[in-house]
Formats: C-alpha cells, sequence, structure tokens
C-alpha cells in the first residue's frame, strides 16, 4: 500500500477496490467469451469461410476433377473459365429461367402465405389444428414431397391426369414435368405455356407459402384491433380495411419476406434437381452448376458459375434494398 | 350523405358475406393442398401395384386390396430382396442425432458468449454467423467437394455431418442467442454472489432456464440435418451403404424395377420421423416458454 492509499478513507478503498475486481472481471469475461467462441468459429472458418474463398481461386484456374490434386494456391491464374461460363451455350437462357422461377415462385409463395394468414386471422374452433397442417408442406423432406409429386403428375399412371380426363375432359395426358412447353387454348386464343417451368413454380409456392404464412401472422397479431374497430365504426369494408390499414402495417415485413424468400429461391437446388433433373426449360443456374461438377468434372467452371450466381443475387438484392429503402422514406 | 351512408352499410354487409365465404373457400383448399399429397402417399404405400396402375385416381384403399408388405420390402436389406432403408434410417440417424449433439455442444456455449460476454469481434462473430444462415449451399458445394475428394473425406458420414454442422451451428447461436437474452441478467448475478463462475452459472442457472429452447433447437437441427439432400448427394452418391433415406429415395425413385408403391413406403418413413418431432416440438415451445424466471 501507497502512503497516499492510506490516507483515503475506507469507502474509497472498498470502491477501489470493487472496480479492481470489476475490471478483473471485464478481463475474463472476454477471456471466457474468445474461449466459448472459438469452437463455433473455427468450424464456421474451415468450413464455409476458407471454402469461398478457395472458390473464388477455384474459379480463376484451369482445374478439372482428373488433375485435382496437382492444384495448389500457386497456380496459373486467368479469367478464361469466366469466359467460357459466361459464352457458353444456355448459359443467358439458364439465368432467365433462374430470374423467372425466382421472381414467380417468391411472388406465388406469399401471396398464398398472405391469403392464408387473413383467411385463419379471426379465431374459431380447430385453427391452431388448421395452423399446424398448413405447415406440413414446409417441415416434410424434399425428396419425399418431389416423390409424391412426380407420382402425382406422371402422365402415365398419375391421380392428376386421370382425374383430368375423366373430369375435365383432357384429350391426352400433360407431361407436366417433362414438356418444355404446351400450347393452352382460352377463349380461341391459342398461347404456348412453359408447362415444367410453371410447375416447378407451383411446387415452390405450395412448399414455401407456410414460411410467408407464419411471418404474417405473427406480424398481424401485432396489429391493435382498435384501428379497424375505428375504421368500421367510419363505414370501411373489410377490404377498404385491408387495403388502408392491415396492407399497410403488414408492408415491411412482405418486403422482409421477398428478400429472404428470393434468396432462397434463387439458390435452389433440391427442388428442380429432384422434379426435372434440370430438363423441360428448367435448368436454373445451380443445376447446371451441379452437373458442370459431378458430370462434367469441371470444377473451375462450376467455381466460375457459383460466384456468377452469387454476384448477381448480391447485386439484385442490394438493388432492391436500396430502391425499398428509397420508397420508404418518401412515404 | 345519409344516402351515401346507407350505400356504405349494404355494400358492407354484402362484402362481409362474400369474404366470410370466401374465407372458408381459402381455407378448406388450403388444408387439402396441404394434406391430400400426404394422404396419398400414405394411400399409394398401401396399395398393390396392379390396382394403382389400373385405378390411379382412386381415393381408398379396400380392405382386401391392403398391402402392409411394401413396408417389409423397402426395409429389406438388399440381400434378402429388398430396398436396404433400415441401413439408410442407421445412417440417417447417426448423422442427425451427432449433428444435433455437436452443433448444441458448441452452439450452447457460443449463444451464451455472444449474448453474455463482452469480447474482441463479438459484433462482427454474430454478423459472420448471420451472414453465413445466408450463404448459397451451391457455392459451398464446389470447394468442399473438391477438398473432400482431396482428403479423401468424401463419402464418409462423419465429412457430412461436419457439414452439416457448420451449417447450423451459425443458426443455432442465432436461435439460442435470443432466448439467453430473455434470461434476466440478474440471476446470474445472484449466482457470481454466491460464487459461481461464469461457466457454472451458464451450466447450473442458465442453461436450466434456457431447456424449451435448448430441445426446440434440437428438433430444428435435427429435422435439418434428416431432410437435407444436396450435400448427402454430392458426397455419398457412390457409396450405396452409407446412402441416408433421403438420398437412398432419391436414387431409387428414377428406377423401373422398382415399384412405385414400394418407394411410397419409403416415401412415408422418411416423412414420418419429421412430423412427428414437428409435432412434439410445437407442444414443447407453448409449453415452456410460458414459464417464468423472473419469480426465482
Amino acid at each position: 500500500m501507497t502512503p497516499r492509499d492510506a490516507g483515503a478513507t475506507t469507502a474509497d478503498r472498498v470502491t477501489g477496490r470493487r472496480r479492481r475486481s470489476a475490471s478483473s472481471r471485464v478481463r475474463q469475461d472476454a477471456r471466457t467469451g474468445l474461449a466459448l467462441i472459438s469452437p463455433t468459429f473455427l468450424i464456421v472458418l474451415v468450413m464455409v469461410v476458407l471454402p469461398i474463398l478457395w472458390t473464388v481461386s477455384l474459379a480463376f484456374q484451369s482445374v478439372r476433377l482428373l488433375n485435382i490434386r496437382q492444384t495448389s494456391l500457386i497456380g496459373d491464374y486467368s479469367v478464361d473459365n469466366f469466359v467460357n461460363v459466361v459464352t457458353s451455350d444456355g448459359f443467358v437462357e439458364a439465368l432467365l429461367i433462374t430470374l423467372v422461377y425466382s421472381v414467380g415462385g417468391t411472388a406465388l409463395a406469399i401471396a398464398v402465405g398472405l391469403a392464408a394468414a387473413l383467411a385463419l386471422r379471426r379465431p374459431f374452433r380447430g385453427r391452431g389444428v388448421v395452423r399446424a397442417v398448413l405447415l406440413l408442406p414446409y417441415v416434410a423432406p424434399v425428396v419425399a414431397c418431389a416423390f409424391v409429386w412426380t407420382t402425382l403428375l406422371n402422365p402415365q399412371y398419375g391421380l392428376v391426369n386421370d382425374w383430368g380426363a375423366g373430369l375435365l375432359g383432357w384429350d391426352e395426358p400433360i407431361a407436366f414435368l417433362s414438356s418444355r412447353s404446351n400450347d393452352l387454348s382460352l377463349l380461341g386464343l391459342t398461347v404456348p405455356v412453359p408447362t415444367a417451368l410453371l410447375t416447378v413454380i407451383a411446387f415452390e409456392a405450395w412448399r414455401s407459402f407456410p414460411f410467408a404464412f407464419l411471418f404474417l401472422t405473427a406480424r398481424m397479431e401485432a396489429i391493435p384491433d382498435t384501428l379497424e374497430e375505428a375504421a368500421m365504426l367510419d363505414g370501411a369494408g373489410a377490404v377498404q380495411r385491408f387495403r388502408n390499414i392491415v396492407l399497410p402495417q403488414l408492408a415491411p415485413t412482405i418486403a422482409v419476406l421477398t428478400v429472404l424468400r428470393f434468396i432462397w429461391t434463387f439458390n435452389n437446388f433440391d427442388d428442380i434437381w429432384l422434379l426435372t433433373g434440370g430438363g423441360a426449360g428448367t435448368q436454373v443456374v445451380s443445376v447446371r452448376v451441379f452437373s458442370y461438377l459431378t458430370a462434367r468434372g469441371d470444377i473451375g467452371a462450376a467455381a466460375a458459375q457459383a460466384l456468377v450466381l452469387a454476384l448477381i443475387l448480391a447485386v439484385l438484392v442490394v438493388g432492391y434494398l436500396k430502391l425499398f429503402g428509397r420508397t420508404e422514406e418518401q412515404t | 350523405m345519409t344516402a351515401t351512408r346507407a350505400q356504405g352499410l349494404i355494400r358492407t354487409t354484402v362484402e362481409d358475406q362474400v369474404l366470410r365465404v370466401l374465407r372458408w373457400i381459402v381455407i378448406a383448399t388450403l388444408v387439402a393442398a396441404a394434406v391430400f399429397p400426404f394422404y396419398y402417399m400414405v394411400l399409394l404405400s398401401f396399395r398393390p401395384l396392379e390396382s394403382v396402375l389400373q385405378d390411379p385416381g382412386s381415393l381408398w384403399v379396400t380392405p382386401d386390396e391392403f398391402t402392409p408388405s411394401t413396408y417389409s420390402d423397402v426395409l429389406k436389406s438388399q440381400d434378402d430382396g429388398g430396398q436396404g432403408f433400415l441401413n439408410f434410417i442407421r445412417n440417417s440417424l447417426l448423422v442427425a442425432l451427432g449433428t444435433v449433439v455437436v452443433a448444441l455442444l458448441v452452439s450452447i456455449p457460443g449463444a451464451y458468449a455472444v449474448s453474455r460476454l463482452e469480447f474482441f469481434g463479438r459484433r462482427q462473430v454474430s454478423a459472420l454467423f448471420l451472414a453465413v444462415y445466408f450463404f448459397p449451399s451451391i457455392l459451398l458445394a464446389v470447394p468442399l467437394f473438391v477438398f473432400y475428394t482431396r482428403i479423401g473425406l468424401r463419402g464418409s458420414l462423419i465429412g457430412l455431418l461436419l457439414v452439416y454442422v457448420a451449417q447450423v451451428a451459425a443458426v443455432s447461436i442465432y436461435m439460442l442467442r435470443n432466448y439467453f437474452a430473455t434470461i434476466p441478467v440478474s440471476i446470474e448475478d445472484a449466482a457470481a454472489i454466491d460464487g459461481c463462475s461464469r461457466l457454472q452459472a451458464l451450466r447450473h442457472v442458465s442453461l436450466p432456464l434456457a431447456l424449451p429452447a435448448v430441445v426446440s433447437n434440437a428438433l430444428f437441427v435435427f429435422m435439418i440435418a434428416w431432410n437435407e439432400f444436396l450435400f448427402a448427394l454430392l458426397f455419398l452418391v457412390e457409396r450405396r451403404d452409407n446412402w441416408t433415406v433421403s438420398l437412398g429415395l432419391s436414387q431409387l425413385a428414377g428406377s423401373i424395377e422398382i415399384p412405385t408403391t414400394v418407394l411410397m413406403a419409403g416415401s412415408v418413413i422418411l416423412t414420418v420421423p419429421v412430423i412427428v418431432l414437428f409435432f412434439i416440438g410445437e407442444r414443447w415451445l407453448t409449453g415452456g416458454l410460458t414459464a417464468g424466471a423472473e419469480k426465482g
């Protein structure tokens, strides 16, 4: 103890000790925190961050599955893969299909989810069961769902075509998952319809509307009843109340949902691979990446393609956020 | 003025009536759309193939048609003339349960650290984990495929498990962190005064309180690992003995020799555990979250 300390009051000394023990606790907490987070951090670093950096490196090299053992960080770097990928047959088409698929799937899933949330808004007997049941398509394994859908839509022994022929008088079975386009006659007009693409979009909407439904239901429960009651007294009909009160309250949630669903649908591989294998005009970019990787064994091209996909997605999402952020400021 | 008011009222009632009917139509359609494929799955798994081919539109199974043998056919090993799904179930269980255990072991301390402790890089780490949630798996597929091929982990269940842990650990930390944040710090301070270290406080005070979140998180991770398809396909496709149920079903689905009804039985086997867990999990969540901690 220094002489100065000796002159200090007892109270000072006590706070001093407490401060010292508090700061040692802060230091200890910092150490414990790092120790506790490091296992997760290590796994994420090794299994996610480093592989992504490596993808960038691979995308600039000429790597095939056959010469995989000779590759290293120091190689011949070039942009050949990117040039080849972007100019290759069907890349632009795949990109367009990916866009149509993501926009269609996202919009349909959110629309159906919104309808479900609105229909289940007022309590009724058995609402809890109905809610749980509506989540089934979202929680069930995608492989099982896709298998049932392919069976249901099968042109030879599928239930949909059987009923279509029996009840709707279809002349010939529709190959929902293997025909690129069919002519649809409506009011004397014949329009070509991308059958398989529409079917995979419908599947995507069926599988992910429960996610939108969950999100929107949670947000709706937070809307105070008083607003709507007041509007009702003023004679506003249900549609007016929805347009002027409920919808504006849901808008931010719908915007977030749009981003989330768009990202996931844009990268989706499983659904299309399982339903069509990427045939009949449904080859999205992720399926292309997969076939470059496994069927052709062209790792460099696969990496370049995956990077291009991720970059386009990033640009789209950032652009959307910018646009949405601005409209938000205006209102 | 009164006339328009009255018109408004009439319009409102007509509108309300239309919507009231429309609402039930929407509910009925959605329930049918959500349930029907699963009903059809179960139905087909019990029908003989010949009758399905003859009458695909039938919605029930007659007692003399009832064929439960599809299940033994799909479960039996290949040597016994089956499809070996029992082995696939074992693989799926090993990977999924392993993923749950490892993911929880790393993410419980991690979530605690992120929610309670101030350390260097805490915010950056949280942001990184959130970003991992949005990384496209197809982007990871390429380097992991190469990496695993080089070090010889491709085809092994351990390799798959590690990928799953990396995919879910970040999400799990995110979920658990939110729950830890709802547990009052005062409880832990009380434990600290009683001489508990941080780790002891986590183990004896916060963890028991967070148990509902841990359980629902475990169910969530199990379901993700059980359902996963892309990485299983990428790593295990050449090793039939290591196939998971998802991969097995998808690989056999294209074959002409195996009857669709038998594979439907496999499909039911793949789906039932997830749906059972989902309903258990729902109850756990609502039951557990209501128990208050502030009283203690």
